[in-house]
């Protein structure tokens, strides 16, 4: 759909020996991986497996216990945190008190990582907040209180918020947690055309296996503590089954449903 | 123009009309007509003596008391995520009491005001001590904060700090000088009548560093809306940012408290006012207008503490409680959060 935008070909996300944890304690064996631009790489395993504590050491908001994370040639890891977030953002899945805050306020706030000391926006922060608003198809929710809004809203708003920031990496941890199922296919083809027209590799973590491999492009399956790549496609008929199967129910990869046994 | 420009626009005029109002009440009234010729460099006659001498210092403490209250209260707010907190419920004006009670009562001159008694420690000293008193409790409330989630518990935790650092008080106040205890008790009910234009070069420039550090926190403050964890995506240095709003507060706490006593309700009360008035989250209008508000609400506070004429002022937090308390139990039923215990 996206054909004629003209398109930036970014870089990719290589993660070299990254062993993540808490207190010298790793929740993964270290992983080797690569996300590429363009392309929504889903990152799956059961609730616990260490997703998000994946997801939080590559966007730098705890240190890893050993490895690398970089974004095409620049090393993450050394960047003061100003610099790292002109280079990526994320969607958390951290609440918080809406009160007055609008749409927009909080899409505006992306800006915050190019703003001087006075925080005013200028032309190109305004212009970046428009289209970050366009491409989640917000536009109108600019004016509205986040209170007002229903949860795929507010999500949209948040992902419009991590695309001001203009990064050129996305990470985005359990986005559709609150979402019901057509919302959630839904938010994984923004997500598609998003990468493809800002060239950028987005990461998602999610625990909804079904919608990942329906709408989803690569993956990243934890499977016992192990890292397995691939498209979602090829992971569907192999590794799929092996993480997420438990005595009572198995994936069945025909249809990409989890059945009873 | 928008919302917040008029509101602001619009509160400037107001501050000034309750300036001067402050500036003629008192035990010894000053018509408003002397007030005028006096602010406008025409004199004043026997009136500019009472003016200089009382009614200035009391404007002028009363426009820094509120202003700075709000201000850091606003601070604090935003700090916790919590919209009841403020440096007194949270127990930091105890703390600021406690560094008072030991610089005052624990020395030994006896003058007949009680800010005259700023004895062997001197003006400064009793400043910083109410400082460094306002910074621990801080401390000790922020460390506990790490622990708890939810708005009130933390809540509960400032108001036992603070019964702890009152239960300290008492003991100083129960092994000292009975006129001295009295003088203290009248003091930690809270007023602006007890400055002397020469306090002024102590309150108003530590008031001022209090508010131009928050105002240069504001960008950061705002994106703290959405959580530390998202404000660190962004790139903010968040325990820099704590670390400028906790002195901030300490600082502005600290001075307002040892010249006023622990002064209650203007810090939780006034965000929420200029919240309302502003009509938005945005901290580069909120810390503006809670100076702004803070210190008009402050003014008309003192006023009507003055007012019964007579000799006596009430103590200013019998004012505060009556505008503060019903603000604080209209978030509390509006905020759902809080409804839910969380």
């Amino acid at each position: 759909m996206s054909g004629h935008a003209v398109r930036e070909q970014g870089q990719s996300l290589r993660l070299a020996g990254l062993s993540v944890g808490y207190r010298k304690r790793p929740v993964l064996q270290p992983v080797t991986e690569s996300a590429e631009p363009g392309r929504v790489t889903v990152l799956l395993g059961p609730n616990g497996s260490g997703k998000s504590t994946l997801l939080r050491t590559v966007a730098g908001l705890q240190p890893p216990l050993a490895g690398q994370i970089h974004l095409g040639d620049d090393d993450l890891l050394a960047m003061d945190p100003r610099a790292r977030a002109r280079q990526l953002a994320v969607v958390l899945t951290d609440r918080f008190e809406v009160g007055l805050l609008r749409g927009g306020d909080v899409v505006a706030l992306g800006r915050h990582p190019y703003l001087g000391m006075g925080g005013s926006l200028r032309p190109a922060d305004r212009a970046a907040v428009a289209a970050a608003l366009a491409a989640v198809h917000a536009e109108e929710l600019a004016d509205r209180l986040l209170a007002e809004m229903s949860d795929g809203q507010r999500q949209r708003i948040l992902i419009a918020r991590a695309l001001a920031q203009e990064p050129r990496l996305l990470l985005l941890d359990e986005p559709s947690a609150f979402l019901d199922a057509p919302s959630r296919i839904e938010l994984l083809a923004v997500l598609r055309r998003i990468a493809e027209q800002r060239g950028i590799p987005i990461l998602v973590s999610t625990h909804d296996v079904e919608a990942a491999i329906r709408a989803g492009q690569d993956g990243w399956v934890i499977d016992q503590g192990r890292m397995r790549s691939g498209t979602v496609e090829m992971l569907a008929r192999t590794v799929i089954g092996d993480a997420f199967d438990t005595p009572a129910v198995r994936f069945d990869a025909a249809d990409s449903t989890f059945r009873l046994r | 123009m928008n919302r917040p420009a008029v509101v602001l626009t619009a509160a400037v005029p107001v501050l000034l009309v309750t300036f001067i109002l402050a500036l003629s009440v008192g035990s010894e009234p000053v018509s408003l007509d002397s007030v005028w010729h006096w602010l406008t460099g025409r004199g004043a006659g026997d009136d500019a003596v009472l003016l200089v001498d009382f009614h200035l210092p009391r404007a002028l403490t009363a426009i820094a008391a509120g202003a700075g209250l709000a201000v850091v209260g606003l601070l604090m707010q935003t700090l916790f995520a919590n919209p009841l907190a403020d440096p007194y419920i949270l127990g930091v004006s105890s703390g600021a009491s406690l560094g008072v009670a030991v610089s005052v009562l624990g020395t030994g001159s006896a003058a007949v005001s009680f800010t005259a008694t700023f004895g062997a420690l001197g003006r400064w000293g009793t400043v910083a001590a109410a400082g460094i008193g306002a910074l621990l409790v801080l401390g000790l409330v922020l460390l506990a904060g790490r622990w708890v989630r939810t708005v009130v518990s933390l809540l509960v935790i400032g108001v036992m700090v603070g019964s702890a650092v009152g239960a300290l008080v008492s003991l100083l106040l129960a092994f000292a000088d009975p006129a001295r205890v009295q003088k203290f008790v009248l003091w930690s009910l809270g007023s602006v009548d007890g400055t002397y234009l020469g306090d002024m070069v102590v309150l108003l420039p530590m008031v001022a560093v209090g508010l131009i550090a928050a105002v240069s926190i504001a960008p950061s403050l705002n994106a703290l809306l959405l959580g530390e964890r998202y404000a660190a995506s962004m790139g903010v240095h968040v325990r820099r940012i704590r670390v400028v709003a906790i002195i901030a507060t300490a600082l502005v706490c600290g001075v307002v408290t040892a010249f006023c006593g622990p002064i209650a309700f203007l810090g939780i009360a006034v965000p929420h006012l200029a919240r309302v008035l502003i009509g938005r989250a945005d901290h580069r209008y909120l810390i503006p207008a809670c100076a702004v508000l803070g210190a008009i609400v402050c003014l008309l506070c003192a006023v009507v503490a003055t007012l019964p004429g007579a000799d006596g002022v009430l103590p200013l937090n019998v004012v505060t409680a009556v505008i503060g308390a019903p603000v604080v139990v209209i978030v509390l039923l509006r905020s759902r959060a809080l409804a839910a215990g969380q």
